[in-house]
């Protein structure tokens, strides 16, 4: 574990992401073949359930450290995570242990099946054999995830820089449903696994937001547009009889959805579709709150079926009669999906629209109805293109619509997590209710390092009440939220909640008294909820 | 001891200690700008900060010096300044009068890092002590530990074809790199470091051999070699211009993986002239103080759980600590100015 904890140290620290492909590929260079399959697995989140709670890993650590909770929980919120800070209050190791990664994701899978008690001796036995950046390490793999700054793209590009095998190739390889304790590391990355394997999903063709000005892409005629769906991107899979539904985070969700399986019969063997999982209902897109209320759920009573039915609508072809058909061009891919699309028989499975324009300005102005039908915007798709692996600029854009925006003030500071421990970075906002303030949403992101320390500065001097982590702090900064969606909610206090709600800027211009009020609030519910 | 918005003030002998607005007569820790503050009418100090004193303060301020263990009388008070361990010249002040004593020991650490005087334990009924570090999270590793990690990284560098940066404060921090990483390869100074180590060598102590680093030196005399920068360069456009620069901070706060991926650089070392936890810990034990007096830091943290161990203390508040390791790394850049 020594190498791994110095990788994923300079993984860490460096921001430049040349230093960190290079830290994986000298890793890969040293690393045991199982270990290296760990890694891609930890990574990718294919991380094995958590074998011990982490109430008891809490509880072990006070009682190994010796400190009062108070004290315990005073570190926590400086340290912003807790596998971190139980590595730097344990006391120093007593002997020194030297296990390879795969040795202890083994021995912690089996640890799951253990008693409270063997699981105690087990991991007091590790903390005591490891130094801090290795305990950490270990705290991580019991529970926590490895949010280390490693994008899939960045580990992608690093296996590939290391194997010498094409990316796009790479990426299609590391997908799908694969075991880290039975596959073989050649095989992976190698890909011939891929065959072997039913429900092995394509990497996704992703699209980049459109940074010049739509003209300027030429001839409309070269363009397909499309709704921007605002739902979950998923791909159909009906191999050998075999029906699986992916989600883009890699995740098999086909028993989430038992009216998409009810398509498993009109699909011929050999097909593989991208799309969007939406709620559709009455021909209806809905909005991505009522989506959901569907997803993770153990079981789905069939109330909320009726109440909230999925969908999908489907963008393109990715396999067609068992060959892989990503090197056509999209027109082709197009008019065989069409085919496909034709033959079925549910209202809720469709193409998704083309929508169609001459000029670009009339384009424009159809964008600006996007909210209508639930979307985010237009999609933009070259009709002479490949489906690419992963985000390639040029040949797919979004062109979202503009957030919906308020201004708001800042009424409760948090110190962040990870990076963001060393200041008060997570914020709570609030609007007018009479002469009252109520928090309205809680944003984390949208600010440069030079306001956030700005904004610290201010948190730390006009503090009012500190409870644990949290400072309530003098309303007096006002920022502008924007967001994506808005829905009514009974969990807040307001009584909507706001979609994807973030920092679009500092208004020092405005003084608290200017902020908006919860009417302001109610009447974009009624248009947009 | 009183707590004045002054500063540390002994009534009896009509004196204030590390004083952060101008008083007659201020009794001075050590030469950080936080606890030697412009303005005094008359210093007195460690010898050896008298050099660094006149360096930063103005070489006509009006300063006496003592040696560690020497006594002066003061209307009274016996006074006498013992080692420190947190930088050159670092000085606890003991006070005794009919009896009682007290100690404020500025700031202390408790290892030797083979260059200050080692940290003594001043036996006392009152104590002020520092908390900059006073949380459980911080315990460092060893001196060796951590120059070995650090000879492990220039080397590393070496085999790049890189040079490695270490980001250290220029009084302290970086004649104990300069001490640890000698003869591991070349050693280049900033000039404010430079400065310092001139005013440190007047009173005729050795410091290793350094060449001058300045902006845009050409590659074939960097490249491969160390160089040793205050935090005020940290993002600025002559530390980038530095040919395969790698970049470590070196500094307490290092100890947090959120401190350390804050900052643009390419490593971060744990290293402190503070003493960690433990050593704040077995340090006020061992004095056998009866109250201790909590001064920058974790203040309230830290006075909550010596009460809590039986150890009656209080928090004072003070101006020390926004200097030097606190966290607000802007005040060395703004006394040394830029380049």
């Amino acid at each position: 574990m020594k190498h791994f904890a110095a990788l994923i140290q300079s993984l860490e620290i460096s921001n430049k992401t040349n230093d960190k492909i290079d830290a994986i590929v000298e890793y890969l260079k040293i690393a045991p073949d199982d270990d290296k399959l760990w890694l891609i697995a930890l990574f990718t989140g294919r991380r094995p359930k958590r074998p011990v709670k982490s109430t008891l890993i809490r509880e072990w650590a006070l009682e190994l450290s010796g400190l009062p909770e108070w004290l315990f929980l005073e570190c926590y919120s400086n340290v912003g995570d807790l596998g971190e800070t139980i590595s730097l209050v344990l006391p120093p190791p007593k002997h020194h242990t030297e296990k390879t990664i795969s040795q202890w994701m083994r021995e912690l899978l089996e640890l799951g099946t253990k008693t409270d008690e063997e699981k105690k001796t087990y991991v007091l036995e590790a903390w005591n054999g490891l130094d801090y950046s290795q305990r950490f390490i270990f705290n991580k793999l019991i529970g926590g995830g490895f949010r280390i700054g490693v994008s899939y793209k960045l580990l992608v590009n690093a296996l590939s820089k290391f194997s010498g095998i094409d990316e796009s190739k790479m990426m299609h390889s590391i997908m799908g449903k694969w075991d880290p304790l039975e596959t073989e590391f050649a095989e992976l990355i190698g890909g011939s696994h891929v065959n072997a394997d039913n429900s092995k999903p394509y990497p996704f063709c992703l699209a980049y937001p459109i940074d010049k000005p739509v003209e300027e892409l030429g001839n409309p005629e070269d363009w397909q547009a499309e709704w921007k769906w605002d739902g979950i991107r998923g791909q159909i899979i009906k191999r050998n009889d075999e029906f699986f539904v992916w989600s883009r985070g890699e995740e098999l969700v086909t028993e989430q959805f038992p009216e998409l399986e009810l398509l498993a019969p009109h699909l011929p063997d050999g097909t593989v579709i991208d799309g969007e999982i939406l709620a559709v209902k009455d021909g209806q897109v809905l909005n991505f709150n009522q989506l959901q209320k569907r997803l993770n759920r153990k079981t789905i009573s069939k109330k909320l079926l009726e109440e909230t039915p999925a969908g999908f609508y489907a963008y393109d072809l990715l396999e067609h009669e068992g060959s892989d058909i990503r090197e056509k061009i999209f027109a082709e891919r197009r008019q065989l999906l069409e085919k496909i699309i034709e033959k079925i028989p549910f209202g809720y499975v469709l193409l998704s629209p083309v929508v169609s324009f001459d000029r670009w300005e009339q384009l424009a102005v159809i964008r600006g109805e996007a909210r209508d039908v639930n979307s985010e915007g237009i999609m933009l798709k070259a009709r002479n293109s490949l489906y690419h692996s992963g985000r390639k600029k040029g040949d797919w854009w979004k062109w979202k619509i503009n957030p919906l925006s308020i201004d708001a003030v800042l009424i409760y500071g948090q110190k962040g997590s990870g990076r963001r421990s060393a200041f008060y970075t997570d914020y709570t906002f609030a609007i007018k209710s009479g002469d009252q303030l109520v928090t309205i949403a809680k944003a984390y992101s949208g600010l440069t390092d030079k306001e956030i320390r700005e904004v610290d500065k201010f948190i730390k001097a006009n503090s009012l009440e500190k409870f644990g982590p949290v400072r309530t702090v003098k309303p007096e900064l006002v920022f502008e939220i924007g967001f994506e969606g808005i829905a009514e909610s009974n969990r807040h206090k307001s009584g909507v909640a706001l979609r994807f709600p973030r920092i679009l800027r500092w208004r020092k211009d405005k003084k608290a008294d200017e902020i908006n009020t919860i009417d302001d609030l109610k009447e974009m519910l009624a248009k947009y909820g | 001891m009183q707590f004045t918005n002054k500063g540390i003030y002994c009534p009896q002998g009509n004196f204030y200690i590390d004083p952060w607005q101008p008083v007659d007569y201020a009794v001075i820790t050590h030469a950080h700008g936080d606890h030697a503050r412009w303005g005094s009418k008359h210093y007195l100090a460690h010898d050896i900060s008298r050099p660094i004193m006149q360096a930063r303060l103005g070489a006509d301020i009006s300063i006496e010096t003592l040696p560690y263990g020497e006594s002066k009388m003061i209307n009274g008070v016996t006074l006498s300044l013992h080692p420190a361990g947190h930088i050159l010249g670092s000085a606890q002040v003991r006070l005794e009068y009919n009896g009682f004593v007290s100690v404020a020991s500025g700031d202390y650490k408790v290892e030797d890092d083979q260059l200050s005087s080692p940290l003594e334990i001043v036996k006392c009924h009152e104590f002020v002590t520092e908390s900059t570090f006073g949380l459980p999270i911080y315990n460092w590793l060893s001196q060796q530990q951590i120059l070995d990690n650090m000879k492990n990284w220039i080397g590393g560098n070496q085999r790049n074809q890189r040079t490695s940066i270490f980001i250290a404060y220029s009084l302290g921090k970086a004649q104990r790199l300069m001490k640890g990483l000698e003869g591991v390869a070349p050693l280049l100074v900033h000039s404010s470091i430079d400065r310092l180590n001139k005013a440190i060598e007047s009173t005729g102590l050795q410091l290793p051999e350094t060449g001058l680093w300045y902006a845009d030196m050409p590659k074939a005399e960097v490249q491969g070699n160390i160089v040793i920068l205050p935090p005020s360069l940290l993002g600025t456009n002559v530390i980038k211009k530095i040919p395969n620069g790698a970049i470590a901070i070196c500094s307490g706060w290092m100890q947090v993986r959120g401190s350390r991926r804050w900052q643009s650089a390419d490593a971060g070392f744990a290293v402190s002239d503070h003493a960690d936890w433990q050593g704040l810990l077995s340090t006020i034990k061992a004095t056998g103080a009866e109250q201790v007096f909590v001064t920058h830091g974790y203040t309230a943290t830290f006075s909550k759980y010596l009460n809590e161990i039986g150890i009656s203390a209080r928090e004072v508040v003070t101006q020390y600590g926004n200097d030097e390791e606190a966290e607000n790394t802007d005040s060395e850049a703004k006394e040394e100015g830029t380049v």
